[in-house]
């Protein structure tokens, strides 16, 4: 009988992590409409129940309503898988996201995330890789122009970032001396990660960014260029998956940053306050997302591959010497 | 000031224009709800107004369907039998006006006159034709005192020559040197 009692948790925390993030990302949406609206001096939406708190419900309606356009000159089976593959990897990366400390049911230990895998921090750079897939794809199968740019654009951009993004965990990794993100929050119980290695969080923080297919580095939908990118011959829910993904990653990748860098759900008070700690960072994180895209204007593609290549590599490399200088000298290993 | 300083107080000044902004009041105006005061001069939906004595004022002289840029205005004439004239439909397509005040200024007797009444949208194109009875008024419009006959030099409204600053006719027969 017990046998079967860790699957059923670990299905019912799946399903109730889906449950949250797709409901999450619907509000995030809200959210950055409204909050860009204010940094614009317009009021947002706010016609659909009080505050517009309903516009997410009508948005998803309007979705699932439209026709699904099929263009002639698609390849039809990619073409239909792809805004699976940006939303699937997504959520998927979400499974090893620990965003609270472990509670006790019956005896029963449970731990946050879904998984606790030994490669935790690995598993995210490969699903973040794979998620390349779904733009590449899409903008592939399409048959139209716009769309193999923006595709195009998309892979060279997730490539070069991914690197810097990998490079900025090694000093986390280093810290911890476990791929495991539950041995990294509890590697920060007494001091975050971003006080030993702020550049690392920072240049994090940017190639996320870019991880993220947002303005400023949003080349691979480029409205103002593109239409819309990759994604310009998509229609209804499968457009609509494109926009989830895209907001889920924005809240995984919040998350993240919050585990590796800020201390995970560490606060004050007591345990069951974690998840209100891990929900209040990763939400300042995602708020950060939100005022960059307010603030900033896209790159141009040179000045993105300079930023990448030119500066991002050479100064994640550095800091990873640097941090294992530092930690070395200080005795820093296993804080 | 280097490269990178510059950079780096670019990047500051942006985050803290987008952020101040963010706490300051909209601008936009919520119309349904809220409106925007109108110019004194507002002109938007045309009528076609009376005289002080409740007649008709249009006299149907086709001069603001001639003047009209867009060609919206038809209509047909009649004679109502005392001489004066009136039209027997008078058609607007709000379709098309483009609320220039071209025919205001072109009618003589002040009749056609533009409101400030902008919020007249139809769902269907064909709704947007005005005919004579959804344009023609109880009221004078914007000149209350104005009576084209008693101006024109025409015996209708009171006999040749009994109108305010008007001579009584010549007789041709006593006029001697
Ligand atoms: S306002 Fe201009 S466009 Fe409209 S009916 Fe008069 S003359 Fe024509
Ligand atoms: S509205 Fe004025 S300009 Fe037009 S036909 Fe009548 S009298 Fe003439």
């Amino acid at each position: 009988m017990n046998s079967y009692i860790p699957w059923l948790i670990i299905i019912i925390k799946a399903f109730l992590i889906l449950f949250v993030t797709l409901t999450l990302a619907a509000y995030m949406v809200l959210a950055e409409r409204k909050l860009l609206a204010r940094m614009q001096d317009r009021y947002g939406p706010n016609r659909v129940g009080p505050f517009g708190l309903l516009q997410p419900l009508a948005d998803v309606i309007k979705l699932i309503t439209k026709e699904d356009i099929l263009p002639a000159q698609a390849d039809r089976f990619i073409y239909l898988i792809a805004p699976g593959v940006v939303a699937g990897t997504v959520l998927l990366t979400f499974a090893v996201v620990p965003f609270g400390a472990p509670v006790k049911i019956g005896g029963v230990t449970v731990q946050m995330p879904v998984i606790d895998l030994n490669v935790g921090a690995l598993y995210f750079l490969a699903m973040s890789s794979l998620g390349v897939y779904g733009v590449a794809l899409a903008g592939w199968s399409s048959g139209s122009k716009y769309s193999l740019f923006g595709g195009i654009r998309g892979s060279a951009q997730m490539i070069s970032y991914e690197l810097s993004m990998g490079l900025a965990l090694v000093p986390v990794v280093m810290l911890t001396g476990s791929f495991s993100l539950n041995d990294i929050v509890a590697a920060q119980s007494n001091v975050p990660f971003v006080v030993y290695s702020p550049l690392a969080f920072v240049i994090f923080l940017v190639s996320v960014a870019a991880e993220s297919r947002r303005i400023p580095f949003d080349l691979a939908e480029a409205e103002n260029e593109l239409v819309a990118g990759y994604h310009t011959e998509y229609s209804g829910m499968r457009f609509g998956l494109f926009y989830i993904g895209e907001y889920v990653n924005i809240i995984v990748l919040s998350a993240l940053a919050v585990t590796f860098y800020l201390g995970g759900w560490h606060g004050p008070g007591p345990s069951w306050l974690s998840l209100f700690w891990f929900f209040l960072k990763a939400a300042a994180i995602a708020f950060f997302f939100i005022w960059m895209r307010a603030t900033l204007p896209r790159l141009r593609y040179d000045q993105l591959m300079h930023l990448g290549w030119k500066f991002l590599v050479p100064l994640s490399l550095a800091n990873v010497l640097l941090t294992g200088f530092l930690a070395l000298i200080f005795h820093w290993r296993n804080v | 000031m280097s490269r990178s300083t510059g950079i780096l107080k670019g990047l500051f000044e942006a985050f803290a224009t987008t952020l101040r902004e963010m706490f300051r009041k909209p601008v936009t105006i919520q119309y349904p709800e809220e409106k925007k005061p109108l110019s004194a001069r507002a002109r938007w939906r045309i009528v076609l107004t009376r005289d002080p004595d409740g007649g008709e004022r249009c006299v149907a002289c086709y001069l603001c369907s001639a003047v009209c840029p867009v060609s919206c205005i038809s209509m047909q004439s009649a004679d109502r039998g005392d001489g004066r004239r009136y039209p027997e439909w008078f058609r607007i397509n709000f379709g098309r006006c483009i609320l220039c005040g071209m025919c205001e200024e072109a009618c003589p007797t002040l009749a056609i006159q533009l409101t400030p009444d902008y919020e007249f949208c139809k769902y269907k194109a064909l709704d947007m034709v005005y005919e004579k009875e959804d344009l023609l008024i109880d009221g004078t419009g914007k000149d209350p005192e104005y009576n084209f006959y008693k101006h024109a030099g025409i015996g209708i409204v009171n006999p040749k020559g009994k109108n305010p600053d008007e001579y009584g006719p010549v007789d041709i027969r006593s006029n001697m040197p």
